[in-house]
């Protein structure tokens, strides 16, 4: 298979987090009742008219600056058109030839680990359609059910250049992507609320050429997963297409998660002609350098500056600083958590360890961690102080996750402070002494091995809460 | 004579003085309505309760000694397009036979802020693309001046119902002279602003980029009145313009000592009647008697304007109209077997044949491989014709030119020949295709059927063509002919 | 002259469903007024910049604010068909 390459694009849509729809002030609210979140502008009753939501022209800009592009200085929207029954006007508002932002990259890792850039061809604005539900079967009358809450949401489209060589390059641009999005606050990117929505264009060609293969284009991928699936599924497909001798046709295909195949669909409009032409009920956009200086200004780090800092400033792995910084809100813990504990390495290791953990285990996300980074910091330094044991602490983590309560108090409450005081391990010592006529024989007969035994003993009738290094001395001092 | 037969300045100040009542106004209007309305067929829908129930309000306010607005009281018609909350809007089309607007357009929403009263729909040509009103889907609307004769179109209804005296004014649309040649043709006054002075949210859209409302009246003062009351900037339109916009009432003097005139020799080319000619030359000369100073000038893409606009029109049009799909609103057919069959079926059945027409050629104009060829390069022309606009205006105040090459012409006549019909358009279309505002004001008659006289301005010159219009028509008395389409009336 | 491929073609983008009579006719109408439309060639538009909107305005745009939605009836009044409050359309293959 290695005489192959595939050649892979992607073409992500992200849904905007502003609190009005892009052409009028209905909510974006996901969900709720069918047809709640309209009004005759969305519903594009006769004689509407759009008007432009300035915050998502800034979300654009902001989104295009972070993806390394040209900010365009004019840019307009478009008619494009297709009849669908979820699309209110019969035609979507776009942009066509002159889209707000093009021209950038991100920087991912290939399978080798070396960092690759990915070209973004275009970043555009555009409205969404409605919601089709379909119902009935062949045998009762089958019928389509649509809602148009969803009708107008803004979506940014970010087209990259096919740059990707593997499924699990295009699943690491989307990371990325979706990643440095969240950074800057624009969008959640929920894959499974179709926050973000991805489709591939996928092609092969004998390795060493420079021409593109015929291409297909995926749809229908609604998780991580499925387009790594999706994309390996289709460059198989067109492998074995090409090695038997069969043409691969030009066409849209969807992503069948249960079969595990990838379709081909039958295409929306017979005849793709989507007739674009500027659309005369808004005015040109004109991005001043001002407005964009205003924008940059407001930009935060994003994930690989703050990986860089990271590195240099708190003197962590690589590795380390990759994981904490792939999620704005974990990168924001951490550094909260290292402000008042800062042993920078020892919070990595808490946070990459039990608390990624407990949240993966708990199916939650860091936003919903019931421990904060102060309650972190503060059982870290109950360790030091030696009022916990390492070993006890990741119990007392435990139930802070669950609860929320302090160390402290967690400590407390199940008595699991530690035991430092000579006189009670030394009773304690003296009854596995009583107890274990054997193994200490053993022990004073040159059988190092037994203390350990004698040790395990100590601590399992403390629970674990004794000193270990004390145990150990003082037992060596009680059995010479 | 009635008080349907006034004008709404006349009855404002009668109202004022307490002469007469709102109510009684209205009362006229649909006695009027009543007498004629069979034989004219302006009205789509009429609202009488509603109309009475505005008209009693402003008496109240009068009796209770509160100011009134120029407009309070005043029967206006609205044309067919424009969205009115709980009442049917259906564009004179079978597609939006039962269509009832959950809102109003900003226009509708002014007037009832001044306390028009609003007492009915007119009828229009379908989704207003025409000239005749022949292209309505319920109803023929006649001349008043000759009811075999077509008033005109798109905003036929709205015209003839100021002419015949059922309605003291009204609202049309204008996207390439559907105000200002039925105006012309019924003999009143018409006005298309420049594009950005009315705000175009509720007006159910036919060429976004050439549409405006605009009044219809009896003469300049109303019209002045009316563009008061419905211009201004409007967030939910956004090619509203956001400037301050004069009081036209400071427009209407007669004065026009010096003004610099301009007449295209293209408008008086071949294809102009010769009586409609003289018509305009008499006219020019009472300009001339009031000191401007009139000259020949030229507009050299005057002949690419009505190619340009049937490529430009129908491409929006297309896809303007591309939301009526029976899935929503409207009609839909009964029986579709898919959505495909549902959007095709309804579409077809839904809309008459010009509208098709023009649905196809914009279609055919935006599609791939015709798209520079026809839609970029009429894009293109338009600069050309705008700019031959801006030229002239760099020497001219104004200009003015007939309003139509002809007078009315008759039922069926022009209904087969597309292209026939489109040219009854040519003096005015270019003026939408530049965006600048035009007027047209009764000049004459040719054998008994009025003569429009159109005035063209730069942007935002409404001003400058109110006070031109004024002049003239205080130096005339066309303005006060009134049709006599029932003699019993007085 | 345009083609009956291309006014079958134009219908279908357009959603219009034509009888042969209307296809027929539209084909010499929408030929005729294209033919007409053709003089436009005549002309030298090279460096002329298209003009999509007459006014000079630019950067129009509303904040970011909700503000009342439809009443449900009110959105659904005018339905051919629904079920509940969703709008409810024939099959789509």
């Amino acid at each position: 298979m290695n005489k192959y390459e595939p050649v892979i694009g992607l073409e992500v849509h992200v849904e905007l987090q502003t609190a009005s729809k892009i052409f009028c002030h209905s909510s974006t609210t996901f969900g709720g009742d069918p047809n709640h979140h309209v009004c005759p502008v969305c519903l594009g009753l006769p004689g509407t008219l759009p008007v432009l939501n300035r915050k998502v022209v800034e979300a654009a800009i902001m989104i295009g600056l972070a993806l390394n592009c040209s900010v365009a200085r004019f840019c307009k929207f478009d008619r494009k058109h297709y009849f669908y029954p979820d699309l209110p006007k019969n035609y979507q508002i776009s942009q066509y030839d002159l889209p707000i932002a093009d021209n950038g990259y991100l920087e991912v890792q290939d399978e080798d680990g070396n960092p690759v850039r990915v070209g973004i061809t275009r970043v555009h604005m555009e409205e969404d359609a409605g919601k089709l539900v379909h119902q009935g079967t062949d045998a009762t009358t089958p019928y389509s059910l649509v809602d148009y809450n969803r009708t107008g949401v803004p979506l940014l489209e970010i087209v990259s250049e096919p740059d990707m060589r593997s499924p699990r390059e295009a699943r690491a641009y989307l990371d990325k992507l979706k990643t440095i999005i969240q950074y800057t606050g624009v969008s959640d990117c929920r894959m499974e609320e179709g926050s973000l929505r991805c489709d591939a264009n996928i092609s092969v060609r004998l390795r060493g050429s420079q021409t593109l293969g015929t291409k297909t284009e995926i749809k229908n991928m609604n998780s991580f997963r499925a387009l790594q699936k999706a994309v390996q599924f289709e460059i198989n497909r067109q492998i074995e297409c090409l090695e038997t001798g069969r043409r691969i046709v030009q066409e849209t295909r969807a992503w069948d998660e249960i079969e595990g195949v990838t379709l081909a669909t039958r295409s929306k409009e017979e005849a793709h002609d989507y007739r674009y032409f500027p659309e005369p009920d808004l005015v040109p956009i004109v991005i001043s350098p001002s407005w964009i200086e205003e924008i940059t200004r407001q930009l935060p780090e994003l994930p690989d500056a703050r990986c860089r800092r990271f590195i240099d400033e708190y003197r962590i792995p690589a590795y380390d600083a990759g994981v904490l910084t792939g999620s704005r809100e974990l990168g924001d813990y951490y550094e909260e958590c290292v402000k008042i504990y800062p042993q920078a390495k020892t919070v990595s290791n808490w946070v990459m360890g039990e608390l990624l953990r407990l949240l993966n285990d708990t199916n939650s996300e860091i936003g919903e961690s019931r421990v904060t980074p102060r309650q972190l910091a503060e059982m870290l330094t109950l360790i030091d102080k030696g009022t916990i044991s390492g070993k006890l602490a990741k119990e007392v983590f435990g139930e802070m996750f669950r609860t929320g309560k302090d160390a402290e108090m967690v400590v407390k409450e199940k008595g699991l402070e530690q035991i430092s005081d000579e006189v009670s391990i030394n009773a304690v010592i003296e009854q596995v002494i009583a107890s274990h006529p054997g193994p200490v024989a053993d022990y004073r007969a040159g059988k190092d091995r037994a203390l350990g035994f004698l040790v395990g003993q100590i601590m399992k009738d403390t629970r674990g809460k004794a000193n270990p290094g004390l145990v150990n001395e003082l037992l060596k001092n009680r059995l010479r | 004579m009635e008080l349907c037969e006034l004008t709404a300045n006349e009855l404002h100040r009668m109202l004022t003085g307490k002469d007469v009542r709102a109510e009684e106004i209205c009362l006229s209007v649909f006695r009027r309505i009543d007498k004629t309305e069979d034989q004219v067929k302006a009205y789509l829908a009429l609202h009488p309760e509603e109309a009475l129930e505005q008209a009693r309000a402003v008496d109240r306010k009068i009796a209770k000694g509160e100011e009134i607005s120029p407009l309070a009281g005043i029967p206006i018609a609205l044309k067919d397009n424009l969205c009115t909350k709980g009442h049917r809007t259906t564009c004179a089309s079978k597609i939006l036979y039962n269509f009832v607007p959950p809102y109003n357009a900003t226009v509708v929403d002014k007037l009832n802020g001044q306390d028009v009263v609003i007492i009915g729909k007119t009828n229009m040509d379908e989704f207003a693309m025409g000239s005749s009103t022949e292209n309505s889907a319920y109803q023929q609307t006649c001349n008043p001046w000759n009811p075999d004769c077509v008033p005109g179109g798109s905003s036929g209804g709205s015209a003839a119902a100021v002419a015949a005296g059922e309605a003291i004014c009204a609202l049309g649309s204008d996207t390439g002279g559907s105000i200002r040649q039925p105006a012309a043709f019924c003999g009143v006054v018409g006005m298309k602003p420049t594009y950005g002075t009315v705000s175009r949210y509720g007006l159910v859209a036919f060429a976004s980029s050439l549409d405006q409302i605009g009044p219809l009246s009896k003469d300049v003062t109303d019209c002045a009145l009316m563009l008061n009351a419905i211009c201004g900037h409007d967030p939910m339109d956004s090619t509203s313009v956001p400037t301050e916009l004069p009081d036209y009432r400071e427009a209407l003097v007669t004065d026009i000592d010096g003004f610099r005139i301009g007449i295209p020799a293209e408008y008086f080319a071949a294809g102009l009647d010769d009586h409609v000619r003289r018509v305009i030359e008499e006219a020019i000369t009472v300009l001339e008697q009031r000191g401007a100073r009139v000259e020949e000038t030229t507009l050299p893409h005057t002949e690419y304007a009505l190619p340009t606009y049937y490529i430009i029109a129908p491409a929006e049009a297309s896809s303007n109209l591309a939301r009526y799909d029976g899935v929503r609103y409207g009609y839909r057919v009964e029986d579709a077997k898919d959505v495909l069959d549902m959007f095709s079926r309804s579409r077809s059945r839904g809309f008459g044949a010009e509208v098709k027409r023009r649905v196809m050629l914009g279609t055919y104009a935006l599609s791939a491989g015709y798209y520079d060829a026809y839609y970029l390069e009429a894009l293109k022309v338009r600069t050309l014709i705008r700019r031959d606009f801006e030229r002239a205006f760099e020497k001219y105040d104004c200009l003015i030119s007939p309003t139509t090459p002809s007078t009315a012409f008759r039922f069926g006549e022009k209904v087969d020949d597309p292209v026939t019909m489109y040219l009854s358009d040519v003096f005015t279309l270019a003026v939408n295709l530049a965006g600048l505002p035009g007027v047209s004001i009764p000049a004459g008659f040719v054998d008994g059927m009025p003569v429009g006289l159109q005035f063209i301005g730069k942007p935002f010159s409404e001003s400058t063509l109110l006070r031109a219009a004024y002049t003239f028509e205080q130096s005339t008395t066309h303005h006060l002919k009134r049709p006599s389409l029932t003699p019993e009336v007085e | 002259m345009l083609s009956r491929e291309v006014v079958d073609h134009v219908a279908l983008l357009a959603r219009l469903e034509l009888s042969e009579e209307e296809k027929e006719r539209y084909t010499t109408q929408l030929s005729n007024i294209l033919s007409y439309a053709e003089r436009l060639q005549e002309l030298d538009t090279g460096d002329v910049t298209p003009m999509a909107h007459v006014l000079p305005l630019q950067n129009v745009f509303r904040h970011d604010v909700v503000g009342e939605h439809l009443p449900s009836e009110d959105t659904l009044a005018n339905a051919p068909d629904r079920q509940g409050n969703n709008f409810k359309v024939p099959r789509i293959i």
